[in-house]
């Protein structure tokens, strides 16, 4: 192993973590509110939206992302009269759009049933009470059943956040220079695979790395109410019996 | 400003409610067959019963947690809209339950509390948010009532914090905080350690003698007795007895409500 070359390696992909970054962060987060959408589909009890998010899932989580990106980015491409007939091509020619579309397509599908876990583990008593304050449907979901849903879902999410960084290296197949894309452009300069590859691997760790310790802290923040209750500081009642 | 102040009711008597001949089955169980009971302002009413004879059913149609079959709820004056549909019968109107449940607060046996919040934000939740009181004024009413229930020291804990009786007495001052014309219990004490029951019955007692509209779900014949002023005893969906609770318990009328005072002695 080259050492100097994995530093020189290392400095040549870092320039694709930007991009790595974004498409997984854009992703996820147009992913969550598309996610949330098909979660209230499937809890809305009205038949044909309840389908088409059963359809919808089962479509996106059965079927390899890889193809989903190819589907997105060449076979749009067969529809381009009708695409640019409705202003869409501009938006489907560039890989940057269809990557993202694809990612976010795909992370809907799998949150959509984190979230829904997490609506269904809301206690019902709870909502119950809030019913028996006067609450309307759309303040209980704001107020007390979307903050109980999010803190059941979070490790859950976290998961598929941790999956959406990695997946975001299939762009590098259409020509997206995210890290793995550089990394298989500087293989074919130098031929050296393993010390790039390496690299590119451990860029990936030390992203879901910071990925993790900022979920956890997100969940430490959300959930005081699971750790022991805070101490008084100026009373020390035990003090006196001992 | 508040729209609980229609003008349909600036007449009629607030803190009341009427209860007509209800009728409730779930699937092919008639649960209630004709419930009838009325409280007026100040009214305490312990209603008893063995499980299964439809107390808890009824106090859960009187702030419509479930829709009656037939019947009529009247709060206050104001009679609750129903309608026919397909799956069975609805309130007609979302809004006038939704302003009627903010008149009529409940206190649940398994308390309820709302886990992600702190036991203030538990209690000033509903008359910041559904009453649209200023934020100020409901934090130092909110501290007021917890010091009234005897839990000012707890307000920053969560209810996983608290004791069952710390938690069912945040749960009354959460009920509180909405300045509810009527206050329904269901079971409020039954969920708890025996030692821990005195503590809620002396809350409650101190809301009864503020007189109140309460109507309590509940196997506590002390209460019943001392506490309530009427009692109400179900027996498969009927009234059995009624009547002011001394009398009642003096001399009852039905062979049923002899039975099931002298089992729950003691």
């Amino acid at each position: 192993m080259d050492f100097a070359f994995m530093g020189q390696a290392f400095m040549t992909l870092i320039a694709g973590i930007p991009l790595t970054l974004q498409l997984a962060f854009s992703s996820v987060a147009l992913g969550a509110v598309l996610a949330l959408v098909l979660a209230a589909m499937r809890q809305s009890g009205i038949l044909p939206l309840d389908w088409f998010a059963r359809g919808y899932v089962f479509v996106f989580r059965g079927t390899p992302l890889l193809v989903q990106v190819f589907l997105i980015y060449y076979g749009l491409g067969q529809f381009r009269p009708t695409l640019q007939e409705w202003g869409l091509w501009t938006f489907f020619r560039e890989p940057y759009w269809c990557a993202l579309t694809a990612l976010t397509l795909n992370t809907a599908a799998y949150a959509s049933e984190i979230i829904r876990g997490g609506l269904q583990s809301v206690p019902h008593g709870q909502v119950e009470a809030a019913r028996a304050c006067g609450m309307p449907r759309g303040l209980l979901f704001r107020r007390i059943v979307f903050p109980i849903a999010v803190r059941q879902a979070l490790p859950g999410y976290s998961n598929e956040i941790i999956l959406m960084v990695k997946a975001t290296s299939l762009a590098s197949i259409i020509t997206m220079m995210e890290v793995t894309g550089l990394a298989h452009k500087l293989i074919s300069q130098t031929f050296r695979a393993i010390e790039v590859f390496v690299v590119a691997g451990a860029i990936y760790l030390l992203l879901n790395f910071a990925v993790t310790r900022i979920v956890m802290a997100v969940e430490h923040w959300l959930s005081p109410h699971l750790r022991p209750p805070p101490t008084p500081i100026a009373t020390p009642p035990e003090a006196a019996h001992v | 400003m508040s729209d609980a102040v229609t003008p349909e009711r600036a007449h009629a008597e607030s803190g009341s409610v009427d209860v007509r001949a209800l009728r409730k089955s779930f699937g092919t169980l008639e649960v209630l067959k004709g419930v009838s009971l009325s409280a007026r302002q100040g009214d305490v009413i312990s209603i008893l019963g063995a499980s299964g004879s439809g107390k808890s059913t009824m106090l859960r149609c009187i702030n419509m947690l479930e829709v009656p079959d037939s019947g009529d709820i009247v709060i206050g004056g104001e009679t609750i809209g129903l309608r026919k549909t397909r799956r069975g019968m609805e309130p007609a109107d979302r809004h006038q339950v939704d302003r009627i449940r903010s008149r009529v607060a409940m206190v649940f046996q398994s308390f309820n509390l709302w886990s992600h919040m702190t036991i203030l934000e538990n209690v000033i939740e509903a008359p910041v948010h559904v009453q649209r009181r200023p934020k100020a004024e409901c934090v130092a009413e909110g501290e007021a009532l917890l010091a009234r229930v005897g839990i000012a020291d707890k307000r920053n804990h969560y209810p996983a914090h608290l004791s069952g009786g710390q938690q069912q007495r945040a749960a009354i001052a959460r009920a509180l905080a909405m300045h509810p014309e009527v206050m329904l219990f269901d079971e409020p004490t039954s969920a708890l350690d025996p030692e821990l029951v005195g503590e809620v019955l002396k809350v409650m007692r101190l809301l009864a003698e503020e007189g109140r509209t309460m109507l309590v779900v509940t196997h506590e014949m002390g209460f019943a007795r001392d506490v309530s002023n009427r009692v109400v005893f179900l027996h498969q969906g009927v009234v059995e007895e009624e009547g002011p609770s001394r009398d009642v318990f003096a001399s009852p009328s039905s062979d049923r409500f002899r039975q099931f005072i002298s089992s729950h002695r003691g």
